[in-house]
């Protein structure tokens, strides 16, 4: 029997992790809540600075994953409890149900044809609808479809069944229930991501009051070929095509009220979303008003060049105090402060690039593991210097945003690293 | 002969400028295919499946798919031809987003055109496309690690701890790097030879390390799992074999000759200079310190980004040792990242240094008054100028590569980017990787990287070499040159041509020899042989010549876009 190691997490880091470990030749278990594997890296349009496509790059890791032997994917899945230690944990995973027979299902998409229902889709931050019977985008991996049990006729109501009606391949199962299944591993990884911190309560900025003030999320769904406006950008108080467009760094993040820390990455993707406007739409006018511009990653220095010359980008020293709407034409008004004066830019559309925080279930895990989170709710490494990988608890291994803001190659680094990490204490002599 | 051709939308990447229900009809009546399909994304888990699926269902015996780029994704489509019980060398990629959308996104109609006369290209070559075989070469499980700086040590101690047989290759007399130097690191503020020295006693008592010091590397020949190095330590020659190669050979402090007073005044000292100096000597007092970032990112073109972090440090140790003196910080933007680097960046505030924001457009200046150091500067914020009086100024400069790493790329055969850093085979996927399979790369040599970050791609790094000799075995690409011993002269221009030492002449035979784990399969040496005995697989010269004849039948169109043949690996 081959040594096994959990992976606790399916975006980019722990996809890295899982095709390292499995590389390496041992048996891993990549265990991940969401329905399908990708992570936020499956959202993205592009990916900075290199601007390629951030699918094109991502499928082909998904679909090496799901195809690997010596990986076992455990999607819809969490884990519950942790007991042992370095060499001998048991985990205990809870398998929610799909109500899908996964091994029947084709991922043909008649039964979504057919459902009846319409809930806004996760997947294109709502902006778009998705049915209650669905394969969440179209790379999904696994790709099957899912039965979402808060909004399905027939588990909340008792009525309907018609996707039971239409499925070929028999592969609906309304009886399925949560399953716990014990695995034994040698070394854990956790590798669980961020979330996007919510702008509402910073009310000055109207998010949510305001249509056309969106997240920077959204704003990646938009310009996404695959997603809701099929590439367009178009806003959301009417649909036209924004000409000017203004970007507000730092927003929830660099901020005592909120989150004190930077979140590292923004101010790059800021410039790639400002790049993908400008080549969408030549003409248009483009803003970023930042707090310091934050160069992340080798090429940063590079990219935000490029992104003044040739792009004719404008950066704005400045954090915007109010944005306000003009109730006619929804356009928007930021006032923000340049020197000692108060001015302001007319925008048609305003992106908040929010920063992005441990995820809501992050301390739960901690306690299941056993794992330090710092005062923010990042997991803690051992030893920044000596360990960055390492966490308190010998033989589990943390990576990636949840460990600390990283951005996707420093997130790549960091699970090639924790997966070295992990060979060295099994094969350790 | 049933050629099946596969064209792929990307999402819109391609299906956005190609008409591809266009290009379907088109390519429907070429010779020898027999099914056209499209897909959204062929490349997503069903996408394959449905390829999979339609070469058994139509029993096709050469596939053709026109999508992104190989570079990427050639290999998922070979495998699944081999899934498909096909030979994988029986498949064609036809590049039309990156060698058609993406370039034409102005011109679709003529786009669309030419994605057709691209496909057209394709099935012609894979109608003539024959089954090779993969072989196996067995790997040394040992590794060389060029390097003994902290991202070096790292490297080695881990492989080492891991089973591993490690060379470690230092061309100081003793190991340590920069790390000798500095002071206290941040974000522990852990001394940095205290660290430094667990490290090497660690090394010393590692048995499946070697630390080779006051040694250079001479020659590395051979490929991955089996490379033959040659190195000189005190004028003798040392050889060994090794399956992998991680660099770690680090970088150097910008010296800012000429620029803010350096070289003129005493008082003006880079931030290394000055770790070294408190290091080192007591000082009784230091008055007023000028820190000045960005020195030099106009001159090598990028942001040092550990600078800023650094000018934190040391200026949080100057005034917490020297509390009466005042620190100046002049900056543009701080770097600092993260939840750690910010509360740093805070905590210098909290201690009482100033930070004073300029223009890189209208950089301060340095100036003598009555013996006395002056610095000028535009403060942004207050939007004034301000004169400070310099006890001492400390220049923040970037790291930069080392002079010996374009000689160390050649002898490796791996790239320098336009920065002067290496260059990994992928910036977000495949960092710590080079193009050239079995060589890998970390540590500040990769790039501008703090401690922390050397050690995360130090790990990195050997992570990836365990895997390969975890594995044992290498599978070697037929794509490589084949000889006519019939045909060839033994005129030797091919023995020449090779940039790998692939090609040697038979005394006997008085033919050449083809090795085929050195060849790359790059094709030089075939367009220069003159009597055409040499023969590439899977660019045959019968294959090439197809894809010329079937686009110049097709007649001359004079709006026609440029069309090109390009080797593979550059798109």
């Amino acid at each position: 029997m081959p040594k096994s190691v959990l992976v606790v997490g399916g975006g980019v880091a722990g996809l890295q992790a899982s095709l390292d470990l499995a590389e390496m030749g041992f048996k891993v278990y990549l265990v991940e809540k969401n329905p399908s594997i990708g992570g936020h890296m499956a959202q993205l349009d592009k990916t900075f600075p290199t601007n390629d496509c951030s699918m094109c790059i991502l499928g082909p890791k998904m679909v090496e994953v799901v195809r690997h032997p010596n990986i076992q994917l455990l999607t819809y899945s969490e884990i519950v409890k942790v007991s042992g230690f370095a060499g001998k944990f048991e985990v205990k995973v809870l398998k929610n149900p799909r109500f899908i027979e996964v091994e029947k299902c084709t991922g043909c998409g008649v039964c979504t044809e057919k459902c009846p229902v319409k809930v806004p889709n996760e997947f294109d931050v709502s902006m778009s609808a998705r049915k209650a019977i669905y394969v969440p985008f179209p790379q999904s991996v696994p790709h099957v479809s899912i039965i979402d049990k808060n909004h399905c006729l027939f588990l909340k109501k008792g009525i309907c069944r018609i996707c039971e009606k239409f499925c070929q391949a028999n592969a609906i199962n309304f009886n399925q229930k949560p399953e716990e299944i014990t695995l034994n591993v040698s070394c854990i990884i956790v590798s669980t991501g961020f979330e996007l911190y919510d702008p509402t309560p910073i009310s000055e900025y109207g998010y949510k009051q305001h249509k056309n003030v969106i997240t920077a999320l959204e704003f990646e769904r938009l310009i996404s070929a695959s997603g809701p406006t099929a590439g367009q950008l178009r806003r959301p108080s009417d649909g036209k095509i924004p000409e000017r467009i203004v970007f507000v760094q730092c927003v929830g993040s660099r901020d005592e009220k909120n989150n004190p820390y930077c979140c590292s990455v923004c101010c790059m993707f800021a410039t790639k979303e400002a790049m993908l406007i400008k080549e969408h739409y030549p003409q248009s006018e483009v803003y970023i008003l930042y707090t310091d511009l934050r160069r992340s990653g080798k090429g940063g220095q590079e990219y935000t060049n490029r992104a003044k010359e040739e792009y004719k980008i404008n950066y704005i020293r400045s954090r915007p105090s109010e944005i306000i709407e003009d109730p006619e034409t929804k356009n928007l008004k930021v006032l923000y402060n340049d020197g000692n004066k108060v001015k302001s830019l007319e925008a048609e559309l305003v992106v908040l690039c929010n920063t992005l925080t441990p995820t809501k279930e992050a301390k739960k895990l901690s306690e299941i593991l056993g794992i330090e989170i710092d005062e923010y709710g990042f997991y803690k490494a051992k030893d920044p210097l000596q360990a960055p990988v390492d966490t308190n608890v010998p033989g589990i291994f943390v990576c990636g945003f949840c460990k600390e803001p990283s951005n996707i190659t420093e997130s790549v680094f960091q699970a090639s690293a924790a997966a070295s990490r992990a060979l060295e204490l099994l094969k350790g002599v | 002969m049933k050629i099946g051709v596969f064209i792929c939308h990307c999402g819109l990447n391609i299906a956005g400028v190609i008409n591809i229900q266009k290009v379907i009809s088109a390519v429907k009546n070429f010779e020898n295919v027999f099914h056209v399909e499209d897909n959204i994304y062929s490349c997503s888990a069903s996408g394959l499946q449905q390829i999979k699926d339609s070469i058994k269902k139509y029993d096709l015996d050469r596939v053709v798919v026109a999508a992104c780029t190989p570079r990427t994704h050639e290999y998922l489509y070979r495998e699944v031809c081999r899934e498909a019980g096909l030979n994988p060398y029986v498949f064609e990629f036809v590049n039309i987003r990156e060698q058609c959308s993406w370039v034409h996104m102005n011109e679709p109609e003529k786009a669309t055109e030419k994605a057709i006369d691209l496909i057209r290209m394709g099935v012609a070559k894979a109608a003539l496309l024959r089954p090779l075989e993969v072989k196996e070469v067995e790997v040394e499980p040992s590794v060389m690690v060029i390097g003994a700086g902290i991202s070096g040590i790292t490297a080695a101690l881990n492989l080492s701890k891991s089973g591993f047989k490690v060379y470690l290759v230092e061309k100081e007399p003793k190991i340590g790097g920069t790390l000798n130097d500095l002071n206290l690191l941040f974000p522990t503020h852990i001394n940095s030879l205290e660290l430094l020295n667990n490290y090497i006693n660690e090394v010393y008592n590692e048995e499946r390390i070697t630390a080779l010091t006051s040694t250079t590397l001479k020659d590395v020949k051979g490929f991955v799992g089996n490379f033959d190095v040659t190195v000189v330590r005190e004028g003798e020659e040392i050889r060994f074999k090794v399956g992998a190669i991680i660099v770690a050979t680090g970088s150097v402090e910008f010296k800012p000759n000429g620029l803010f007073g350096y070289g003129k005044y005493t008082q003006v000292v880079t931030q290394l200079q000055f770790e070294k100096a408190i290091k080192t000597m007591e000082i009784e007092k230091v008055g007023n310190v000028v820190m000045i970032q960005c020195v030099g990112l106009k001159e090598v073109g990028y942001c040092g980004r550990i600078c800023c972090v650094v000018a934190l440090k040391n200026a949080i140790l100057i005034k917490q040792k020297y509390p009466n003196s005042q620190v100046y910080v002049l900056f543009t933007d701080m770097q600092a990242h993260g939840p750690t680097y910010e509360s740093y960046y805070k905590k210098a505030k909290e201690e009482g240094i100033r930070f004073i924001r300029f223009n890189l457009e209208k950089p301060p200046e340095i100036f003598a008054e009555n013996d006395k150091l002056m610095t000028k500067v535009y403060d942004i914020t207050l939007g004034e100028e301000i004169e400070l009086p310099s006890d001492l100024v400390i220049l923040s400069t970037p790291l930069v590569q080392r002079n010996e790493s374009s000689e160390l790329s050649k002898i490796l055969k791996v790239p320098l980017g336009k920065d002067g850093f290496f260059l990994e085979a992928h910036k977000k996927l495949r960092p710590a990787e080079f193009m050239t399979d079995g060589v890998f790369i970390c540590g500040a040599a990769h790039a501008p990287k703090d401690v922390q970050e050397c050690v995360e791609s130090a790990l990195a790094a050997a992570g990836k070499a365990a895997i390969l000799l975890a594995k044992g075995k290498v599978r070697r690409e037929p794509i490589t040159v084949e000889l006519d011993e019939q045909l060839c002269s033994g005129c030797r221009i091919c023995e020449g041509i090779c940039p790998f030492g692939a090609l040697t002449l038979d005394y006997v035979k008085k033919t050449i020899t083809v090795n085929g784990i050195l060849c790359k399969g790059c094709g030089a040496c075939v367009s220069a042989c003159p009597t055409k005995a040499l023969n590439q697989n899977c660019f045959e010269n019968n294959q090439i010549t197809a894809m010329i004849r079937s686009l110049s039948t097709w007649g001359h169109r004079p709006e026609a876009l440029d069309m090109e043949m390009e080797c593979e690996k550059c798109d």
